[in-house]
């Protein structure tokens, strides 16, 4: 019994041995992006795999920040992904209600055609969005990368929001008309608190989709470097400067650490938000 | 005097009853104006932003036309002709197929496997490995490309350094510049950047099988590898295709990950359908063919449907057996 529990042990330690080294080699990419971003350019070639800057310096953040503009490249995702994350959380949580809670003329059809856009087949449709968004007159500010963005049927998030509306008590409505509330009224003060939980994953999973989004704002930022995002600006950025390593180290650091850290704090709301997408 | 006095008093009802009616019509007709207006903001979303674009790369792929400009050289099918004659096509269409199946077969069941592994109740720290297996997901693959450029870069890069000092390598290799080893880079890459993504798929799968069922058997004398073989995988057997299905069409669709990491090359051996197609659509040089980017897209788009409706009859295959299995 004692061997058996022992024997045990010992598998159960090989076990977490197992997952944190191969962790930390999982990892390793991000651990060395942050870590070079600390050194000198001479640091990094003469340090080979030694992860442990020698002096800590911010010179590469500045150099970054500063000179190769991504203090804009920053507050343009920013920005950007704000605005979408507002836009979509209000269109899908207004659809979600009108269909979750009401029968109208139309509503299967609509329904319907949401997710047919899904399965059907598309050619290269951004395009078609680019000269849309050009026509619009957009095509000159963040308003367009925005519009493209969060254009579009998020038919996942408006599934969401229908499943959940549909669950709550009938009595809501009754008891809020009674006192005399609208149909606006009901939804903003009423119904959109209550639904908190879809609002907080459709927020956290566009966040991660509109941070990390790279094809969208390529092409709406060609020949338009004010406007990039941080995706885009890193891309160019690394075409221009092959030899500045630790810049570039920077400059990806400033990239990623904002989404890190949000995951890092939210990370259980990530992984919920993810696992529903599959159910 | 009754009978005056009922049918007054019936008037009264009825037009009581007949105001109340027009009233709640009224109600609910402007219950239905403001359903209306509610879905009126995505309804013009997905007109413009997913059925017009739709629509309109269909229609572009008939035409000889460079993004500006009208639309006026029609050139029926000529453009699909080309594509389909183009060995480069051809080439990336097969890297696409070739990474789309090499990430299918070894990232999902290794991501089973860890699923398995983390959902095993004697081991302690389950949250904190998910979190570190899941980061990679959360990153931007563009910047993630990048990095990993300087990663697997021939001078200086820490696969190098690592390889050298372990002596399995005598000279630096350049991993992305190599045509025997970059496809296989891109797809390690792919790989690991995904497959977070994947074992939490498996992880709510697994917490989504009936205990009870697994409860029962262990009280029969069933071991652990009878329990996953018999029990558990045939009930994951719906979650897995669904799985399968959205993996394979995300594979299919690889375009931030290799522009950023290697731009198809080198010698197109990492080019794939949707990276061609960029370079069509958006060539730097004025000299953009989007007519032919979109018959290319739209043959690639319709090549993704097909195989993700096999896939499809498989979900519904694997769907159909869950009742049988109970």
């Amino acid at each position: 019994m004692m061997e058996k529990n022992k024997k045990r042990r010992a598998l159960v330690l090989l076990v977490h041995l197992l997952l944190t080294g191969c962790g930390i080699i999982w990892i390793y990419p991000f651990l060395w992006m942050i870590t070079a971003s600390f050194k000198t350019n001479r640091e990094y070639i003469s340090s080979g795999i030694s992860l442990w800057p020698e002096t800590f310096q911010l010179d590469n953040y500045k150099r970054a920040w500063e000179t190769a503009h991504f203090s804009v490249y920053f507050w343009n995702t920013v920005l950007v992904t704000v605005a979408v994350v507002f836009i979509v959380i209000a269109v899908c949580s207004m659809t979600g209600y009108a269909v979750g809670r009401y029968r109208f003329r139309g509503r299967t059809l609509f329904i319907s055609a949401v997710t047919a856009t899904m399965f059907m087949p598309k050619g290269y449709t951004i395009i078609p969005v680019y000269t849309l968004v050009n026509q619009l007159g957009l095509n000159n500010s963040l308003w367009g990368v925005i519009l493209a963005e969060a254009g579009g049927a998020h038919v996942l998030f408006i599934l969401l929001f229908v499943a959940y509306f549909r669950s709550l008590p009938k009595e809501l409505e009754e008891s809020a008309e009674m006192d005399g509330s609208g149909f606006v009224r009901t939804f903003v003060q009423i119904m959109l608190p209550l639904a908190r939980p879809i609002v907080a994953t459709t927020a956290i999973m566009q966040f991660m989709f509109t941070w990390n989004a790279f094809l969208m704002p390529l092409v709406f930022t060609l020949g338009k470097p004010d406007l990039r995002t941080l995706g885009v600006g890193m891309f160019q950025f690394v075409g221009e400067h092959t030899m500045d390593w630790t810049g570039m180290a920077a400059a990806a650091s400033i990239s990623l650490i904002p989404i890190l850290a949000v995951f890092i704090v939210l990370q259980k709301h990530f992984i919920e938000g993810v696992a529903g997408a599959v159910k | 005097m009754m009978g005056k006095g009922e049918i007054f008093v019936d008037y009264a009802l009825e037009r009581k009853a007949a105001r109340r009616s027009r009233a709640r019509m009224l109600v609910r007709t402007r219950k239905e104006w403001w359903c209306w207006l509610f879905i009126a903001p995505q309804l013009a979303f997905l007109l413009m932003f997913t059925l017009y674009p739709i629509v309109m790369s269909y229609v572009y792929a008939f035409f000889d036309w460079s993004g500006f400009g009208p639309l006026e050289r029609f050139v029926g099918f000529a453009n699909f002709r080309e594509t389909l004659l183009d060995p480069i096509f051809w080439n990336a269409f097969r890297n696409s197929l070739l990474f789309m199946l090499c990430v299918v077969t070894i990232q999902v069941p290794l991501a089973l496997l860890m699923a398995l592994l983390l959902n095993a109740v004697w081991l302690k720290g389950k949250a904190f490995y998910r979190m570190i297996y899941f980061l990679p997901v959360v990153t931007t693959t563009a910047v993630v490309g990048l990095v990993m450029r300087f990663i697997f870069g021939a001078y200086k890069g820490v696969v190098n350094e690592v390889l050298i000092r372990l002596g399995v390598l005598d000279a630096p290799v350049d991993w992305l510049g190599s045509i025997d080893t970059a496809f296989w880079i891109v797809v390690l890459v792919g790989i690991w950047k995904s497959f977070g993504m994947k074992l939490v798929y498996w992880l709510a799968g697994l917490q989504s099988l009936p205990k009870d069922v697994i409860e029962a058997a262990k009280i029969d004398g069933a071991g652990p590898a009878q329990i996953l073989w018999y029990i558990t995988i045939p009930l994951l057997l719906p979650i897995a295709s669904v799985i399968l299905l959205v993996s394979a069409v995300n594979a299919l669709h690889v375009f931030d990950l290799v522009k950023t990491m290697t731009d198809g090359g080198p010698a197109f051996k990492t080019d794939m359908v949707d990276v061609y197609i960029y370079r069509y659509a958006f060539s730097g040089k004025g000299e953009a063919r989007v007519g032919f980017a979109s018959a290319a897209g739209v043959i690639y788009g319709i090549v993704v449907m097909l195989i993700s409706l096999v896939l499809g009859m498989l979900v519904k295959l694997a769907g159909g057996r869950k009742p049988r299995s109970y």
